[in-house]
């Protein structure tokens, strides 16, 4: 299952967008991320899976713009939309480069 | 004397039992409350089939409205509390559900009520609530595929349109109907929140606007912003809307012209799908303890 935690305001989308059937719980996001954005849980939107899976924290999931901020050394697009520079700067994230089964995406 | 002040954004609390059920003949009665931040729904199933209802306002006490709608569910059927088996709660309101042995998450609540109110064709979702809105994408058997849910602002919600509603001094039952009276669709409003939203309809009021065409301009923002949102999590075919905005067809209507795609006609009253499937999960978490 997708799930895109995160948010549209008034200057983008912000969503970061988590794979659960690839996430297999190894938590490697956990510790890569600076601003501890991702934590483990149980699976919100899948009571009946019983192994932990990444999550956006709740505390972060409204205001990812400005926590993820420190992280984007790139341009970011007004309209939130993907160029192909954005694309290629999400790579080097270090929550997307820390997941080996490629799980975590991002909007912007 | 200055006149009492008139609730225009008020919405009818409503009650249903299904004549065709006799609930005693049933093997399992299982229940499911919703506390919504609006309106909190109390769902009673019989075998996997809707029993009865209770759809009313959350107020600003949650266990008390979970009580009072469960209660008002079971008003009139002969049923105590004690026959129905397994309750589960959902909503924003889901951990303080007194009779509850469960909560689950109103995504996946959301995504099991409207594959049973709307069939197993179903798979994009469109949740209006009161003060949030999600887009899920489900398979044939009501399990999330992808979902996204946007509740940092009050834009595209119910609260949204109340306040419209207060603001124009229309009933909210008829917002919908009065918005679509308009000769030539103006442009939306600010989409992006209901306070600059207002702000921007006050102007236009005092520019000469008539009230449906200002209404209509809010439809029209609104159905752009959940369009955006839809789009995230992917549009297919069939699309469904669950609640209390479902039942505004100004918005539904421009909705549906945006993505070119009729949404299906709902069984139940549309507030009804996070309670439904809170329901249908306690009925399966009861056969699984049952198994043990």
């Amino acid at each position: 299952m997708l799930a895109n935690y995160g948010y549209k305001d008034g200057s983008g989308d912000y969503f970061i967008a988590i794979d659960t059937d690839k996430c297999n719980g190894c938590a490697k996001c956990v510790d890569a991320c600076p601003q501890s954005v991702f934590e483990m849980g149980d699976d919100d939107s899948d009571p009946l899976r019983e192994e932990p899976v990444a999550r956006v924290s709740g505390e972060q999931r409204k205001k990812l713009k400005y926590a993820c901020a420190p992280c984007k050394r790139y341009l970011t697009t007004l309209s939130g939309g993907k160029t192909e520079e954005t694309m290629k700067e999400i790579e080097k994230l270090p929550c997307v480069v820390s997941c080996e089964l490629r799980a975590i995406n991002h909007s912007w | 004397m200055a006149e009492e002040k008139k609730e225009y954004w008020r919405w009818l609390e409503s009650r249903w039992t299904n004549p065709n059920i006799n609930w005693r003949q049933a093997k399992i009665i299982t229940g499911g409350v919703d506390v919504g931040s609006v309106s909190t729904q109390a769902v009673i199933m019989a075998d996997g089939d809707l029993y009865a209802f209770a759809n009313m306002r959350t107020g600003s006490d949650s266990p008390n409205s979970a009580r009072n709608a469960f209660n008002w569910a079971l008003e009139g059927t002969g049923m105590a509390e004690t026959d129905v088996k397994y309750t589960v709660g959902t909503g924003y309101g889901r951990v303080n559900v007194p009779m509850a042995k469960k909560a689950i998450t109103e995504i996946a609540c959301h995504a099991r009520g409207a594959n049973f109110m709307y069939g197993p064709t179903v798979r994009t979702v469109l949740d209006m609530g009161g003060q949030d809105c999600k887009a899920i994408r489900i398979d044939d058997k009501g399990k999330v595929e992808s979902f996204l849910m946007n509740d940092k602002c009050a834009a595209g919600t119910g609260r949204g349109m109340e306040v419209f509603s207060d603001l124009l001094t229309i009933s909210i039952n008829d917002v919908g109907k009065m918005s679509m009276e308009v000769d030539v669709e103006p442009e939306p409003v600010s989409s992006t929140c209901v306070i600059f939203a207002k702000t921007e309809a006050t102007g236009l009021l005092r520019q000469g606007w008539a009230k449906n065409k200002v209404l209509a301009a809010y439809c029209r923002a609104m159905a752009g912003r959940v369009n955006e949102l839809l789009q995230r999590v992917g549009v297919v075919k069939d699309f469904a809307i669950t609640g209390g905005i479902a039942k505004n067809i100004g918005v539904v209507s421009r909705l549906e012209n945006l993505l070119g795609l009729k949404a299906l006609t709902p069984r139940h009253d549309t507030q009804l799908a996070g309670a439904i499937g809170a329901a249908l999960f306690a009925k399966g978490l009861l056969e699984k303890d049952l198994k043990k």
